[in-house]
């Protein structure tokens, strides 16, 4: 039994008479229609978790490692001078693509979810913050460290990337455990077939042999087999990747800068990957008791 | 059609046939006999490709059974059609499409062919079971069935392996002359049984060898039957 075209218009075409050879099985069938369906509803989610996790380390890598802060704390004569010494020092640096420092109002701004509107930011020794955006070549942390500490003692050079990191790493491993979480759901259901097509093959050996004892070659007995489990696993796994797009659907909202949770879905052609999964799910149902059936049949006489 | 050359047998233990060789010629009539436990289903099965031998050489249709894969095998089984003693069906089908499992199985089905099946089943007395599953046969009903369904893709060999056991004298007699009947349309035919009333009976319509197993060994019956 080869994956040919051939192979599959026969399969999708069907053959009434070599699909009642095999005694019908409610049991067995059930089962199989059910675990394909979780299967496929948790490889949808396997794939929204892990496509989520992709696109999270992918923006926090981009854009925000590319901003770093310096602050600047010094007594309130002072503050001036130092700030513009670090704006100097910041615009001579290689890497640096521009240097700002934030006004009274976006400080207050940043400051507000903490301590509420009504700071009064000016009256308090609050640090100056200078954003610094770095070219796509980055600047030298430590050297830039060096030389703020010579120059303007009061600034501390805050390099995002430092923390940034190992949560883009993290977003980055989450990433791969999904497509492995995926990738071991696949595997899950072509064992739980080739159990399910192993049962069936013995439960059916009396009917094997007549067929044999006619004149059926092994194909015409695996595909009777081959198609009945794979037109299971292809249901049950539509079935389940529906539900599994509509509770992705219903997750709540939000914007991706919002939470790595509300982010979790597909987006744009990503949508087409969960589509995917029950014809997958076929294809390992297919090779699965294409090869199960090769076994029990090529061990008898 | 079917040649053993020296063949040999044994299920594990000591040998069960050795030295046996049997040519079975297009439009030949034999019956094997011997024993029970002598090995006449054995002999069969090694004539069907079911039984590899142990040593010697089985050809069917001219080819060495030992070359032959599983598929060879499947596809030389449309060519023989085979009766056996513990006659095996899909219970779950009835009678009618079990008859007609081989054409089935040979992708041979064809619309026209429910009058073929209709005669056949008149022929073997099962018209009125058609529709029954197997398992509600009786003996004599599952031989007659086998019968039916041995010789459905109409065959060049028909082996059968003791078709009248369960039958009474009037039904063995018919089941005979059927047989007798594909023999003069030219098919070769093997029947084991241990019947000798049918063998005579089988003699006066046709010239049929009888071969007897004994001593592990296949001899030719004396005219004293
Ligand atoms: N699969 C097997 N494994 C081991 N021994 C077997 C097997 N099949 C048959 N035998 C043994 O081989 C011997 C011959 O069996 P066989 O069925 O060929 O006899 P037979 O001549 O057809 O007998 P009967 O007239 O009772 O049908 C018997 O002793 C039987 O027990
Ligand atoms: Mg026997």
């Amino acid at each position: 039994m080869k994956l040919s075209p051939a192979t599959f218009r026969a399969l999708a075409k069907g053959d009434k008479a070599a699909d009642r050879v095999v005694p019908p099985t409610g049991f067995t069938a059930r089962l199989t229609l059910f675990v394909a369906a979780a299967m496929a509803f948790l490889a949808v989610f396997a794939l929204a978790l892990s496509l989520a996790a992709g696109r999270l380390a992918a923006s926090w890598g981009d854009e925000l490692a590319r901003a770093s802060t310096v602050r600047i704390s010094a007594p309130e004569g002072q503050m001036a001078a130092q700030t513009a010494a670090a704006l100097r020092l910041l615009e001579q640096t290689t890497g640096v693509a521009s240097a700002r420092a934030l006004s009274e109002a976006e400080q207050q701004a940043l400051l507000e979810p903490w301590f509420g509107p009504d700071l009064p930011v000016a009256s308090l020794p609050v640090p100056q913050l200078i954003e610094v955006i770095e070219t796509e070549q980055g600047y030298d942390p430590a050297g830039l460290r060096l030389r703020l500490q010579a120059e303007v003692p009061g600034a501390v050079l805050d390099d995002h990337a430092r923390w940034r990191k190992p949560l883009v790493a993290a977003a980055a491993r989450l990433n791969l455990l999904g497509w492995v979480s995926a990738l071991l759901i696949a595997a899950t259901v072509g064992a739980m077939v080739t159990l399910a097509a192993n049962a069936a093959l013995a439960a059916n050996a009396q009917v094997i042999a007549v067929l044999r004892l006619v004149g059926a070659t092994d194909i015409y007995i695996a595909r009777a087999f081959v198609r009945r489990f794979t037109l299971r696993a292809l249901t049950g796994a539509a079935a389940g990747t529906a539900l599994g797009i509509v509770a992705v659907l219903l997750m709540p909202a939000g914007s991706e800068t919002a939470g790595f949770l509300t982010g979790l879905g597909f987006r744009d052609w990503h949508w087409l990957i969960p589509l995917l999964v029950p014809p997958l799910a076929a294809a390992v149902a297919f090779i699965a008791t294409a090869v199960a059936a090769r076994r029990v049949l090529g061990g008898l006489s | 059609m079917i040649e053993l050359e020296n063949v040999a047998y044994s299920y594990g233990g000591g040998e069960l046939l050795s030295d046996l060789s049997l040519q079975l010629g297009a439009g030949s009539f034999h019956f094997l006999t011997g024993p029970s436990g002598a090995g006449k289903t054995t002999l069969l099965k090694l004539c069907y490709g079911a039984l590899r031998p142990t040593s010697g050489q089985v050809r069917l249709f001219g080819s060495d059974v030992t070359h032959m894969d599983r598929d060879a095998i499947a596809l030389s089984r449309r060519r023989v059609g085979v009766v056996h003693q513990d006659c095996q069906f899909l219970d779950h089908l009835p009678v009618a499409e079990n008859v007609a499992l081989p054409l089935a199985v040979a992708g041979q089905a064809v619309p026209g062919q429910d009058e073929n099946l209709r005669e056949l089943l008149a022929w073997v007395g099962l018209t009125g079971r058609a529709m029954a599953l197997p398992p509600e046969l009786s003996g004599g009903e599952r031989q007659r069935a086998a019968l039916a369904r041995a010789v459905i893709m109409s065959p060049e060999v028909v082996l059968a392996d003791e078709p009248t056991g369960n039958v009474d004298w009037e039904m063995s007699q018919r089941l005979l002359t059927l047989l007798v009947e594909l023999n003069r349309m030219g098919k070769t035919i093997l029947i084991a049984t241990h019947d000798l009333q049918l063998i005579r009976a089988a003699k006066a319509q046709v010239q049929a060898r009888v071969l007897r197993i004994s001593n592990r060994r296949l001899q030719t019956a004396g005219a004293d039957l």
